[in-house]
């Protein structure tokens, strides 16, 4: 499974009506921890392969609607959705370990 | 990245910590085959975190992402391994022949190594008022270059005096239309050419005045500051976000116990990065060094690594690195050297 990106057009379909819980990596350019959790998301893409949940990155730049609408304040944020709502939120470059716990928690 | 194969393999050395520090000891202590681990949970530290950097020789202007993104490149093809995990305990054994063994713990791992670098450096200081906290990736932030540009167009405050405290305003003063900068002093501890570019109409300076409380709802909506020689007088000003810049300290927790600190928990170093307890060592600014600079965390790192790597030699019997000068070789003409067989070529030599 490859991460998705998310946009203000795909963000409903693939994040707020998706069966299965999705983790969203809210990142911007400018941010050099950002950059960091990157391939930390992509490596978690990989390894969540056929398992129940979907990963996602959303740049706040150009999508800032999204990161509004949910008081993004502070990147990186991962956010894990499910059942349309954001049920848990980690601030800062979060281990993939902790993630994937996380991801599974809800699934 | 780590895998399950890994847990319970015993390492050379394990490096805490990815900063300049880190990444530097993990340079060096790969050049000399230490089979080397770095458990971390970011790249690059404070040094990732600043926007430019101009006085690290040799590389001109630079982020620091690029630049600490180099550091890490340079560690991986040496073949240190990075496993991104936060380390939650550090203690120290023996292994079966009475020799220091540690074991190095994160939320889900366990790495072993006879020697351990300590490079985590330090931790963003908190203001320690009410509302910080329940504020917090909520309008309070920590990272001026991270969450700035979430701030455009929107009032915002700065608090402390120093450099980064400056850069921050500076930063934020391009992008919102007002910036105030809340500083407990008269005099700032930044250098002067920054606290020269603080002239501007929008920038507020809120001198000798400090927090009281970070107010809102979902999210900061203003501030109440006071003054510093009379806490009555007191004044909520409006705003959108609050960047904390009011220096670091020494996360200990991991620490204390393992190796001795000084008065403000850093640790107590010799003059080649060897701490209280052998077969650990510690570099950067996690240390009692005087100037928190990457060029001297790098260098710092190098030390570490190398006088962990005379450690190892002398409680395990480590070799140099050999290093082949091709004097083993057998005499060869020219022709084999470079793979042709001249008489089949009947080339004359």
């Amino acid at each position: 499974m490859s991460e998705i990106i998310l946009t203000e057009d795909n963000f409903d379909k693939e994040v707020l009506q998706s069966d299965v819980p999705v983790l969203v990596d809210f990142w911007a350019p400018w941010c050099g921890p950002c950059r960091v959790q990157g391939p930390i998301i992509e490596e978690l893409a990989k390894d969540m392969a056929g398992k129940p949940a979907k990963i996602g990155k959303l740049n706040v730049d150009e999508h800032n609607a999204i990161s509004t609408k949910y008081d993004i304040l502070s990147i990186p944020t991962l956010g894990i959705f499910k059942g349309g709502q954001m049920v848990e939120q980690f601030v800062g470059v979060q281990a993939k370990d902790k993630l994937q716990a996380a991801l599974e928690k809800h699934a | 990245m780590s895998n399950a194969s890994e847990v319970g393999n015993i390492y050379d050395t394990i490096i805490v910590g990815a900063g300049a520090a880190g990444l530097t000891a993990a340079i060096y202590a790969s050049r000399r085959a230490l089979k080397t681990l770095m458990v971390t949970v970011d790249i690059g530290g404070q040094a990732a975190t600043t926007d430019e950097i101009e006085n690290y020789p040799g590389v001109g202007l630079v982020t620091g992402t690029d630049l600490m993104t180099k550091f890490k490149d340079s560690a991986e093809k040496f073949g240190t391994q990075i496993v991104y995990a936060e380390v939650r305990k550090i203690s120290k054994g023996v292994d079966a022949d009475g020799k220091p063994l540690f074991t190095v713990t994160t939320n889900t791992q366990e790495f072993k190594g006879h020697a351990i670098i300590l490079c985590f450096g330090l931790a963003h200081r908190h203001l320690g008022v009410p509302g910080e906290e329940q504020f917090g990736a909520k309008g309070v932030s920590y990272c001026a270059t991270c969450d700035a540009p979430l701030f455009k167009g929107k009032p915002v405050m700065v608090v402390g005096g120093g450099n980064s405290a400056v850069d921050a305003t500076l930063l934020l003063a391009k992008i919102c239309p007002k910036v105030y900068l809340v500083h407990r002093r008269e005099d700032f501890k930044a250098e002067a050419f920054l606290v020269d570019q603080l002239k501007q109409d929008h920038v507020e300076l809120v001198l000798n005045t400090e927090i009281q409380e970070i107010k809102g709802d979902t999210r900061v909506r203003s501030v109440v500051v006071k003054k510093v020689a009379n806490a009555q007088e007191t004044r909520e000003i409006e705003v959108a976000g609050v960047f904390v810049e009011v220096g670091f300290i020494v996360n200990a927790k991991l620490i204390e116990g393992l190796v001795d600190l000084d008065e403000r928990k850093q640790i107590k170093i010799s003059r080649d990065c060897e701490t209280s307890e052998p077969g650990v060592f510690a570099a950067g600014d996690i240390t009692t060094i005087s100037y928190k600079q990457i060029i001297i965390s790098a260098g710092e790192g190098a030390t570490a690594a190398l006088k962990a790597y005379e450690y190892l030699q002398k409680t395990r019997g480590f070799r140099g690195v050999n290093i082949d000068w091709g004097l083993a070789k057998k005499p060869t003409t020219i022709a084999t050297e470079i793979g042709i067989d001249a008489k089949k070529n009947n080339f004359a030599f």
